[in-house]
């Protein structure tokens, strides 16, 4: 069973988005790397920039935030929230603001499930509307992520 | 003021939910103005107004059938709005890409214990 390979990007509704891959490690350890500050640190910066921080107070009512600086443009992008349930090795739910347009959350639900050594980690994002659901989708625009941002600012101020 | 880029109009043509609803309703096929109104629940003059927009941007085409004007998704112009979502999967198979290199290490550190 092949348990590396891109992860899937899919839009179960308009306001949706989920994210899933398989990782050849147990859940345990999926679940130590997805939730330790310093492992985080490691991975967060999907190769597009340096981690400037990353906190994580875990526990109900707990918040999180991580910050990086893009190679590309040299700016801070942040994010932060706060943890609403949280069953260790199986499943987080909290929310999540891109500071950038702070009046606009998104629920993430985060599953970890394993099967045969394989374990497979689900992100549900929930949007607050199709229009930040959406801007969230344009961070990824391979055009820059400044022209992303500047169109999340866009729609988040409703032009 | 300078003129936007071709693919934010396009962008910004579609952040607005009735243009969005109006591109789902084209989505099975080509039609008149009239078919989108009663689909939609809008008054024409509105439905009119979000397809001249749509129309400048290049996200649909019009032709006319004889006194009928059918409307039609443009499907390149709305590609950017397509790569939205490769872009923002590459971005997180990047990010997995490198979880999945620390859980390799958490493994090799497992193993190396008694």
């Amino acid at each position: 069973m092949t348990s590396t390979g891109t992860a899937t990007v899919t839009l179960p509704s308009d306001e949706q988005i989920l994210i899933v891959r398989d990782f050849d490690a147990p859940r345990a350890l999926v679940w130590e790397a997805y939730t330790t500050p310093e492992l985080v640190a490691r991975w967060w910066h999907a190769r597009r920039g340096e981690v400037t921080s990353i906190e994580i107070d875990l526990r109900v009512g707990g918040s999180w935030r991580y910050a990086m600086t893009t190679s590309e443009s040299g700016f801070e992008v942040a994010f932060h929230g706060a943890y609403r349930e949280l069953v260790p090795h199986e499943r987080i739910v909290s929310t999540e603001i891109y500071e950038g347009a702070p009046e606009h959350e998104a629920v993430n639900v985060v599953t970890f499930a394993e099967a045969d050594g394989v374990t497979r980690l689900e992100i549900l994002m929930q949007a607050d509307s199709r229009q930040t659901r959406d801007a969230i989708l344009a961070t990824g625009m391979e055009d820059g992520l400044q022209d992303a941002l500047d169109l999340l600012e866009q729609v988040a101020s409703g032009r | 003021m300078a003129r936007a880029a071709t693919t934010a109009d396009v962008f910004n043509a579609v952040a607005e939910p009735q243009r969005r609803a109006i591109l789902d309703a084209l989505g099975s096929g080509e039609r008149p103005v009239g078919e989108l109104v009663r689909a939609l629940a809008l008054p024409q003059p509105q439905v009119s107004k979000h397809l001249r927009v749509l129309r400048e941007v290049g996200a649909v085409q019009v032709r006319g059938s004889g006194r009928l004007r059918l409307y039609r998704v443009n499907g390149p112009a709305l590609k950017p709005i397509h790569d939205w979502i490769q872009g923002y999967e590459r971005l997180w198979s990047d990010r997995f890409d490198a979880l999945a290199d620390v859980l390799q290490e958490l493994k090799a550190r497992e193993g190396a214990r008694p």
